[in-house]
């Protein structure tokens, strides 16, 4: 633990002591902002809610989780600190948890500062506070989501660019495999069990579940197993590709 | 302390260290010697842990590597090859960091950072991103973070690459005095360090053992080892040539540069007789009433040698690669 604690402590030292964190705390703030306001329509839709601010949340993180996951193992590769890193006396599972909990704690303080929009709601109305919060825990979990598969497709590779890519590729799958207009298209043509067992596999009917207010035990198990699915792939991944 | 038993390792098709084993003991200093690409840096990545071997295994003072990584990092110092860090921590910053994975905590912590800031100088340079060091500071950096937890074993790749001659002269020092009661391995190509701070010489050529002794015994290797040369006034070359030439103990003689000749002479046979032989040389001149300003016993060139063992490209390299006796002969003959 004390490891896991001191590797994760360095991880987000270091976003802070480069512009990139402050750089990206501002555009996801600005973007959540511009898609709730703009084109979600926030006041038009004269109610008491978040869900224009949560619905466009799987769509942004699409981009802006692989942005901040692209470096995890890529950067340790390129610079070569990675063997400094391995060479220390801390098991690969302690480095990979140490780094991915660094960067979600980094993107859950970004979700964090989000708050103005939930004081305007409760100003302006009398929101479900509950809601909102199992919202917030949904949004969290989908960040941990796609954050977990950035850190393995940054584990193949040194260069962030071709991480970032395969990353989103990735988590778009997760997305359309269970988004409603990709879903009802398929459903025309496919068997109903084969679209259903696919789409168990997206993001987005537990995304759902949790932005309705609805906690189920089988959201957490899906999110925290796909996690820790990814985690273990870049375990695998950085030790066959030590050499 | 160190141990590697038949080490292989295979990258794909390539063979990169091919059956290599050797012992390090405490109060040992092994520099690890060979041409570009032989299997330096490999091999010692496999000691430390960071790249398994295809086959065989490695120790550190009783814990194999593989199976009980965490108890054998532990006791080992890691200084990779082009010193490696984390360029946006600050000096300071990136050594704690160093400390507190190392298990130290508290006073033990800080005494730890103050001691490796100041044995590597780097207190000038504390508060700096390591991005934003000269090449030398930030090698320092990284050396101060191999020997920060005082560890018995150390492992380091060129750990005077970058440095200029002041600063490598401190490093050599200090890797020395370390090497009384640790067991170290020093990779590097500057055979002159080899003389400043090892007592033992592994050579590796294309990842195989071709060498493995003292630094005396490698230069012994050396065609010129044991020759005589001397300086003598207002003779031409040839006349010395044919006088000395005729001494019974001088097996050939040859002209380095005429003026006032420098000549190197040539023992015949090997053992004791080369021992006595710069006194016969001296007594041969004097007997000719012969002044001369200069006159020593060749140690031996270790660039000779060393390019003499590591060309392995050609037959008689690869067989003296595996003959120890045989090689000797060869190198004379």
């Amino acid at each position: 633990m004390r490891n896991i604690w001191v590797i994760a402590k360095r991880e987000l030292g270091s976003y802070f002591s480069s512009p990139v964190a402050y750089v990206f705390i501002v555009i996801f703030l600005v973007l959540c902002g511009f898609f709730t306001f703009m084109v979600g329509n926030f006041f038009a839709r004269n109610e008491a809610s978040l869900a224009s601010f949560f619905i466009w949340h799987p769509w942004l993180f699409l981009f802006l989780v692989p942005a901040a996951g692209m470096r995890l193992w890529s950067e340790e590769r390129r610079s070569g600190s990675i063997e400094l890193l391995l060479t220390m006396p801390v098991t690969a599972w302690q480095a990979i948890l140490g780094k991915f909990l660094a960067a979600w704690l980094f993107l859950g303080l970004a979700l964090v500062l989000t708050f103005p929009i939930v004081v305007t709601v409760i100003y302006l109305g009398a929101p479900d506070i509950g809601v909102i919060v199992s919202g917030y825990i949904g949004s969290f979990l989908v960040m941990g989501t796609y954050l977990a598969i950035s850190s393995m497709t940054s584990s193949v590779t040194r260069n962030q660019v071709v991480s970032f890519i395969t990353s989103v590729v990735v988590c778009l799958f997760l997305i359309l495999a269970g988004w409603p207009p990709v879903t009802n298209m398929v459903v025309t043509w496919a068997p109903a069990w084969l679209v259903e067992g696919v789409a168990a596999f997206s993001v987005i009917p537990h995304f759902d579940a949790l932005q309705r207010g609805v906690l189920d035990l089988r959201d957490l198990v899906y999110s925290f197993s796909v996690i820790g699915f990814a985690l273990f792939t870049t375990g695998v991944i950085l030790r066959s590709r030590r050499a | 302390m160190i141990k590697a038993q038949n080490v292989v390792k295979w990258f794909g098709p390539t063979l990169a260290v091919d059956n290599v084993s050797f012992e390090v003991k405490r109060g040992e200093v092994l520099g690890f010697l060979g041409p570009n690409g032989a299997g330096k840096s490999t091999t010692m990545r496999i000691i430390t842990g960071f790249i398994p071997p295809s086959r065989g295994r490695i120790e550190i003072d009783g814990h194999d590597i593989e199976e009980d990584g965490i108890a054998a990092k532990r006791l080992i110092g890691y200084l990779p090859e082009n010193a490696p860090a984390y360029p946006e921590m600050s000096v300071a910053a990136f050594l704690m960091f160093v400390a507190e994975i190392r298990g130290l905590s508290g006073a033990a912590k800080r005494e730890a950072v103050e001691r490796v800031i100041k044995s590597c100088f780097l207190e000038r340079v504390r508060h700096q991103p390591i991005e934003t060091l000269s090449k030398g500071y930030r090698h320092r950096t990284c050396f101060a973070q191999s020997i920060l937890h005082d560890p018995p074993v150390l492992v380091m790749d060129e750990p005077t690459d970058g440095l200029d001659p002041n600063q490598k002269h401190e490093v050599r020092q200090l890797i020395k005095s370390m090497g009384q009661n640790k067991a170290i391995i020093v990779s590097t190509h500057i055979l002159e360090e080899v003389d400043a701070m090892c007592n033992r010489v592994i050579i590796i050529d294309r990842g195989r053992v071709v060498f493995n002794g003292g630094p005396d015994e490698l230069r012994g290797r050396s065609d010129v080892a044991g020759a005589v040369t001397v300086r003598i006034r207002d003779r031409k070359g040839d006349e010395v040539r044919s006088v000395l030439g005729a001494l019974p103990q001088v097996a050939r003689v040859s002209v380095l540069g005429d003026g006032g000749a420098l000549v190197r002479l040539f023992p015949k046979g090997d053992g004791a007789a080369r021992g006595a032989f710069a006194a016969a040389v001296s007594d041969g001149l004097r007997g000719k009433g012969w002044a001369f300003d200069e006159l020593h016993t060749e140690s031996g060139e270790l660039e000779e040698v060393f390019r003499a063992i590591t060309q392995s490209d050609t037959v008689d390299g690869a067989r003296k690669a595996t003959g120890g006796g045989e090689a000797k002969s060869a190198a004379a003959a």
